[in-house]
């Protein structure tokens, strides 16, 4: 994974054979539209046991772009966001059919190194799930475990982090407490920034806000709209609202399928499926 | 009151007796090996080897073989039973092995003690020619506390969080790193448990030292791992069972017991607590 | 590259160390049946395993391990006659009547009985037991059938207690709710909901129960009296198969009639409780199949 630039081409070539259904979004891509997309899916078909969870989804990811993913609960949206750090390897009895492109090149093939690919493809978790370690711990430990640095930058690294993760004025003075002491919001930014510790270029969000207060959740969204500057951000909500306020381009979800998928605006006020019509309106779901 | 509150009532109280039951072993054993075996322990008790064929002196020997015993037992049976307990909650995928290794571990934990002794008889002692030895005794009692340390453990590592397996992995981490950096950290005060659980069990074992570690009278300490010990426990059973002064040696059992049952009681309520605290860590 | 090889080489680790217990397993067996074999050419299966006298020492010794098998039958079950009640017992009293704070105390409680060496029964037994018995029934000796039964049926009722405990665990509380919704009281729910569902479960304590009191060795060696004849009252001494081997193997030359005969008596006590062991397996895992659990 080490050479993914070098092998743009290849992801070119992959383009031109695009068979995504996504309609032209209204707002925020017309700069991105001629970029290559940082991820794309081809053909995804997943299995648990013999039940097809995901069927035929075909969809792209800008680069510096937030991509939410709505649909109603079973719809298959956090299964799909766990493939493209091939968290679902990790559920016996699975299976995948199709590729996934992370710069051109296939995540799914056996010579990727899942390692390698989880360090450039991060991820937040609908529950806050700190290590039972100490706050600077948590953040160092994806440095740590790479252990080319030395002590002084992993400091300013995990500095860096907390402030990015907007985090660092709360806990400055406590970072050899035990993350487990932090609120629920402060575990999810600490979580956020022991993702941003490792420099992911793709962070995905797994319903980030699912377990937080109101409050908590206002942060989480300033702090992930500041983060598009820099990453490429996949979030599956369930909010709509949410999605609404944060995302560039959303897509909806039914069933394991992809239904619909564009600029934000236009999936909010003037979906092309009834379904998702339906579904943004509240009919069901 | 009614019929049905008549039998209600009845059956609560079989029941609340049969609990009783056995607090009143347990009292009845510690009352009477306390009572007479307190007068019997002093210091010189404690720190002195046994003279005059075990009927005078202290029964320092047996304590010190009693240690050296169970650590060389839990050396030899912590390491493979940890690991074992890994490779069944961490890599292993449903499948044929983990059952065949389950049952295993069942089976081995369900084998009586003097079989365990036989098989030390057989492969240490004289197939692999240690002798009665510290190093034939610590193997067998390892043995025998493996299937102890492993579903201690095992348990240990399943009440690990799944989601904080993820947060290691999602981060980019290996498999091993995640085990030794997240995963065995949490679970480590489980997996202590076992180890305590396991000291207790084979302090007090005797039918596997019988026939491969166990002497019933030594003027001194071993002195390497090759040389016979005195242990607790078959030194209570010695006493009672050999040797020419029935009187004296039976009050010198009662200290030993009162040693023995001190020891591993302590031992075990330790495990107790330490597991009590560590779960209502993990809540919180 | 180095990386997933040395995490390759990691987990080929665990797995070879994993085996360890199948090893072991499969040693004691092999060690078990190899030792044993020679002693049937000189006496006959069926003749070692009904033969009734037992003078391995004689000349001509006579290798007859019925006695013993009797021995250990008897303590068994008058074992089982204790620890069943206590044990079921105590577990529905710490399932269905303490409280959080009783269950504090009382199941540590368990848990130590259960860790009280067996030395410490045997010479309780001994020095307690079997002469309080020889007094009040007037006995010749007080180490018998009837005291090792005792004994080793305290020594059970805590691992019976813990195991049944776990199974009551396993009962789904909506089992309690529909059977309280349909107006029963909490002994009724008990005895006809919770312990039938439990069934399974309480039997799998029960014959690890038996598997534990035939194969402890410590405790019949020193309370059991020691005579090898199959005993005819709840007052004779008995020699238990444990006792036999514990006791002789000191004194049988290696590689003599004698030794092999001893293995085999192990040999045949391992397969017993070996059984005892695959049963309660398959029945706690019907047991948790049928509650819809999968671990």
């Amino acid at each position: 994974m080490h050479s993914a630039s070098k092998e743009r081409g290849a992801a070119d070539f992959l383009l031109s054979g695009n068979g995504v259904k996504s309609a032209p979004g209204l707002f925020g891509e017309a700069e991105n539209s001629c970029i290559e997309p940082k991820i794309s899916a081809r053909g995804v078909n997943f299995y648990y046991g013999p039940k097809r969870a995901l069927k035929d989804i075909n969809m792209d990811f800008s680069p510096r772009l937030i991509t939410a993913i709505i649909g109603p609960s079973g719809c298959g949206k956090s299964t799909f966001i766990r493939l493209l750090n091939r968290m679902n390897e990790l559920v016996p009895g699975t299976r995948l059919e199709g590729e996934i492109l992370l710069d051109g090149l296939d995540i799914v093939a056996p010579v990727c190194d899942v390692a390698e690919l989880r360090k450039r493809v991060g991820m937040v978790f609908q529950k806050p799930n700190p290590f039972p370690k100490s706050i600077f711990e948590n953040v160092a430990y994806g440095l740590e475990i790479n252990g080319s640095l030395a002590r002084r930058a992993i400091e300013e690294k995990v500095e860096d982090s907390l402030k990015k993760a907007a985090l660092w004025d709360e806990v400055k003075d406590r970072l050899r407490e035990s993350a487990l002491g932090l609120s629920g919001g402060q575990q999810q930014r600490l979580c956020i920034a022991r993702c941003l510790a490792v420099e992911p270029e793709v962070i995905l969000f797994d319903e980030p806000c699912a377990s937080l207060d109101p409050i908590s959740t206002a942060k989480i969204e300033e702090l992930i709209l500041t983060l598009k500057k820099t990453y490429t951000i996949v979030i599956v909500t369930h909010n709509m609202q949410q999605a609404a306020r944060v995302s560039d381009r959303t897509a909806f979800f039914l069933m394991g399928e992809l239904i619909e998928y564009g600029g934000t605006g236009m999936i909010f006020k003037a979906p092309h499926d009834r379904r998702t019509e339906d579904y943004i309106t509240g009919r069901f779901g | 009151m009614t019929k049905r509150e008549l039998i209600q009532k009845t059956g609560f109280t079989l029941l609340a007796m049969c609990m009783a039951a056995n607090i009143v072993f347990l009292g009845l054993i510690i009352f009477f090996i306390a009572s007479k075996g307190l007068s019997i322990i002093s210091w010189e008790f404690l720190t002195q080897a046994p003279v005059d064929a075990m009927t005078r002196g202290g029964i320092a020997p047996a304590i010190v073989g009693t240690l050296y015993l169970t650590l060389g037992a839990v050396l030899i049976a912590l390491p493979l039973g940890a690991a074992c307990a890994i490779y069944l909650t961490e890599y292993s995928p449903k499948g044929w092995t983990v059952n065949l290794i389950r049952i295993s571990v069942n089976n081995l934990a369900g084998v009586p003690s003097v079989v365990f002794g036989l098989f030390g008889l057989a492969i240490f002692v004289k197939k692999a020619g240690f002798g009665v030895s510290m190093l034939s005794g610590s193997l067998t009692l390892g043995i025998l506390a493996l299937p102890v340390i492993i579903s201690a453990s095992q348990e240990a590592l399943i009440a690990v969080p799944q989601s904080i397996r993820e947060a290691s992995l999602a981060l980019g981490a290996t498999r091993w790193e995640t085990i030794h950096r997240v995963v065995l950290p949490a679970a480590l005060p489980g997996i202590l448990t076992g180890v305590i659980l396991s000291v207790g069990r084979v302090a007090g074992e005797t039918a596997p030292i019988l026939f491969t570690a166990a002497a019933f009278y030594m003027k001194g300490y071993p002195d390497s791992v090759l040389s016979e010990v005195m242990a607790l426990p078959y030194h209570i059973y010695a006493l009672m069972t050999e040797g020419t002064h029935p009187e004296i040696q039976t009050q010198i059992a009662y200290g030993s017991s009162l040693v023995l049952l001190a020891l591993v009681l302590s031992v075990s309520m330790l495990a107790i607590f330490i597991r009590q605290r560590y779960r209502r860590g993990y809540n919180a | 590259m180095i990386k997933r090889n040395k995490e390759k080489g990691i987990e080929w680790l665990f797995t070879a160390l994993a085996f360890s217990s199948l090893v072991f397993l499969t040693g004691i067996v092999i060690v078990l049946v190899k030792e044993a074999l020679p002693i049937f050419s000189t006496v006959s299966l069926p003749a070692f395993l009904g033969g009734e006298s037992w003078y391995p020492t004689a000349e001509p010794p006579e290798f007859g391990i019925f006695p013993l098998i009797m021995a250990s039958f008897w303590v068994s079950a008058g074992a089982m006659l204790i620890c069943v009640p206590l044990g079921v017992g105590s577990a529905l009293y710490l399932h269905e009547l303490a409280g959080e704070r009783q269950r504090a105390v009382l199941k540590p409680v368990i848990e130590v009985l259960a860790s009280v060496p067996s030395i410490i029964y045997g010479f309780f037994g001994m020095v307690i037991l079997a002469p309080f018995l020889q007094d009040r029934f007037n006995l010749p000796i007080g180490l018998c059938v009837l005291s090792t039964s005792i004994v080793l049926g305290v020594m059970a009722t805590p691992t019976v207690a813990s195991i049944a405990e776990d199974a009551l665990g396993y009962v789904p509380r909506s089992f309690r709710e529909a059977s309280f919704a349909l107006g029963a009281n909490r002994w009724e729910t008990l005895t006809r909901v919770i312990i039938p569902a439990a069934g399974s479960g309480i039997s799998t304590a029960v014959i690890l129960g038996m598997s534990r009191a035939i194969g402890e060795t410590m405790t019949v060696l020193m309370v059991a009296g020691g005579a090898a004849v199959v005993p005819s009252s709840i007052f004779d001494p008995v020699r238990p198969m444990t006792a036999a081997i514990a006791a002789e193997m000191g004194e049988a030359p290696v590689g003599s009639d004698h030794y092999h005969a001893l293995f085999a008596v192990a040999l045949a006590l391992f397969i017993v409780t070996f059984a005892f062991n695959i049963i309660a397996e398959l029945i706690s895992r019907r047991y948790r199949l049928k509650l819809g659990l999968s671990r």
